[in-house]
């Protein structure tokens, strides 16, 4: 039994630990062991606390034998964190060499939080430097595999968290969407990958990229692990001020009791299912589409008239916003410095230049432009007023349907170098799930089957601004329906 | 190759106000790359955004005001163990003003 740990949900690990039918400190041993035997192909993991991991197992383990307060909702859960989120424990490099060897004074909220609700942290995952990239080929650190096909990609800039979740090497991670960062990987490595609306968690802790699109959100096997670690990890932090001020509800529960009585409109944007769409993806799309139909859902067709809009919108806003974040990143109060340099502006410039790789160098000079003297207005300011514009077909199409479902990306993962030499090709795989960061809306990937060559494919559920309760619902009532069958991946 | 719209020396100009330094090659590859996005970018032209409002919050929010109080916050041993050179009080750095 113990060596199938990996294959169960956090709702079923921390329920059997709650009752002590295994002790947290096993199941632990158990992740550690699966760590050890597929991450030598994944490469998911850029630090693994195995020391830690069993300490935290053993302070839970005498805290439920002695009935010592309430034993919290990820009670065991073994997690794992994206580098780019603040832990006091390791190190916070953000897969990048000006943060090499840089340990965090403070732990993010959302550590604090899962400390609280007793999950155990794991260690932590690869990422495209500073969260820019779709392909996690970024990183500073290493090279991660998708599970499914160690030739491809596990996407980006979350692949190691959806790549680390997908092999069984933990339960949940934790990753950051700026564009569909949580999203895509999930997509391409076959989990659940949930980015809650802008507001719902608390950025507190998270190493800024663009600070208006970005937020923090769960990897799971399944909506509900994700509804649960969203009720763990949302809700205002005073620390955070564009954090939201709304009751966060227990999203499990809300689930289970709103599973009788959902009606669901669901709304197909015509702009989403165009001959961009890999027609293999599409395909299975629609059979998710049937079987949502066969549970009474009602299919309308919905416009949003400015997605084509959406990539170059999107690529204003945030290299605006990152040029002006990764600002801070001077070699003088934390991360790495070119040693040696005569003045302070010689070593900004050495310590910045060997410090951040081509691609965010790139991101950096193209919000230094958009943002400089006689450009503000043609593109930021452009770029502002058309993200609303962008908002307002959300709100259009809601007032048609209660949820609208598209791809998560055009097409499955891709290979290793397919997409590096072109940034603009790269850019253009988020399409999908840019608008939804632009209109701070939460969307959930779910897997909905396999390609013929044997790569997961997600669907993308959008919902309503705040309403997570709904957009999980749906998820959930999705996964119990599901006509494919995904298995796990083909790894040992 | 057509001209492009980003040339070289704007690209140094850029990489200075963003302290970065660039090799040649770098500044070469930047000007086509950087190019080619602004031109796709520029799309955004082809749209009449006329009496709309820009989008400056991704949600809508008041002014927050709180009571100045003090909080526990991280140390300043903490903060200065961060830094890649300092003297227990301070962040240490090279030379600011050049004395000629």
């Amino acid at each position: 039994m113990s060596d199938h740990w990996w294959q169960k949900s956090a709702l079923e690990i921390s329920e059997c630990v709650k009752k002590k039918e295994v002790s947290p400190v096993e199941v632990v041993e158990s992740f550690l062991d699966r760590i050890q035997q597929v991450d030598t192909k994944v490469d998911a993991f850029t630090q693994v606390w195995s020391d830690y991991a069993v300490q935290q197992a053993k302070t839970l383990e005498k805290k439920i034998i002695k009935d010592e307060g309430e034993v919290g909702m990820l009670a065991g859960v073994p997690v794992s964190i994206k580098e780019v989120i603040c832990t006091k424990e390791g190190f916070t490099t953000c897969a990048s060499k000006i943060l090499a060897g840089y340990r965090s004074p403070y732990d993010a909220t959302v550590v604090e939080k899962l400390y609280n609700a007793d999950a155990i942290l794991i260690g932590k995952v690869n990422m495209d430097e500073f969260a820019m990239g779709s392909s996690t080929e970024n990183s500073s650190i290493k090279l991660t595999r998708n599970p499914w096909n160690l030739e491809c990609v596990p996407g980006g800039s979350s692949g190691g968290s959806a790549a680390s979740v997908s092999a069984g090497e933990c339960v949940i991670s934790l990753g950051s969407d700026t564009g569909g960062s949580i999203r895509q990987p999930a997509s391409f490595c076959g989990c659940v990958g949930l980015k809650p609306t802008y507001g719902r968690v608390s950025r507190y802790g998270l190493v800024a990229f663009a600070s208006s699109l970005d937020q923090i959100g769960p990897f799971s096997k399944n909506a509900m692990d994700s509804a649960i670690t969203l009720s763990v990890i949302g809700g205002k932090d005073p620390r955070d001020t564009t954090s939201v001020d709304l009751p966060l509800p227990n999203y499990a529960e809300q689930i289970k009791r709103g599973m009788d009585k959902v009606s669901i409109r669901i709304g197909l944007p015509k702009e989403y299912f165009t001959e961009d769409l890999n027609k293999e993806v599409k395909d299975i799309i629609m059979n998710a589409v049937k079987d949502l139909e066969k549970q009474g859902a009602e299919i309308v067709e919905v416009s949003l008239p400015h997605t084509e809009f959406a990539v170059a919108t999107y690529y204003i806003i945030c290299t605006a916003e990152a040029s002006a974040n990764l600002a801070r990143f001077d070699g003088v109060r934390y991360g790495f410095r070119h040693a040696d340099s005569k003045n302070i502006i010689e070593m900004y410039k050495r310590t910045r230049s060997e410090g951040f790789g081509p691609e965010v160098r790139r991101r950096i000079l193209l919000g230094t432009y958009v943002l400089s003297t006689g450009y503000y207005d043609a593109y930021y300011l452009k770029a502002q007023k058309v993200r609303k514009l962008i908002t307002q077909d959300f709100e259009k199409a809601f007032q048609k349907c209660d949820v609208i479902l598209g791809p998560t990306s055009p097409t499955p993962a891709f290979r290793f170098g397919e997409k590096t030499q072109n940034p603009l090709e790269m850019y253009l795989s988020d399409i999908y799930t840019i608008s939804v960061n632009l209109a701070a809306l939460p969307g959930i990937s779910v897997p909905c089957g396999l390609t013929q060559s044997g790569l997961p494919v997600g669907l993308q559920f959008i919902g309503k601004h705040f309403d997570e309760e709904y957009l999980l619902t749906v998820a959930h009532l999705y996964e119990m329906n599901r006509s494919q069958k995904l298995g796990t991946p083909p790894l040992i | 190759m057509a001209d492009k719209k980003i040339s070289r020396d704007e690209i140094y100009h850029i990489a200075d106000l963003a302290y970065l330094y660039l090799d040649n090659e770098q500044a070469e590859k930047l000007a086509s790359d950087l190019s080619e996005i602004v031109s796709y970018v520029e799309k955004l032209n082809g749209l009449s955004t006329e009496n709309v409002e820009p989008m400056m919050h991704a949600v809508t929010m008041e002014n927050i005001l709180r009571e100045d109080e003090i909080h526990a916050s991280i140390t300043k041993d903490d903060a200065l163990r961060c830094a890649p050179l300092h003297d227990g009080e301070y962040f240490l750095v090279p030379k600011i003003l050049e004395v000629d």
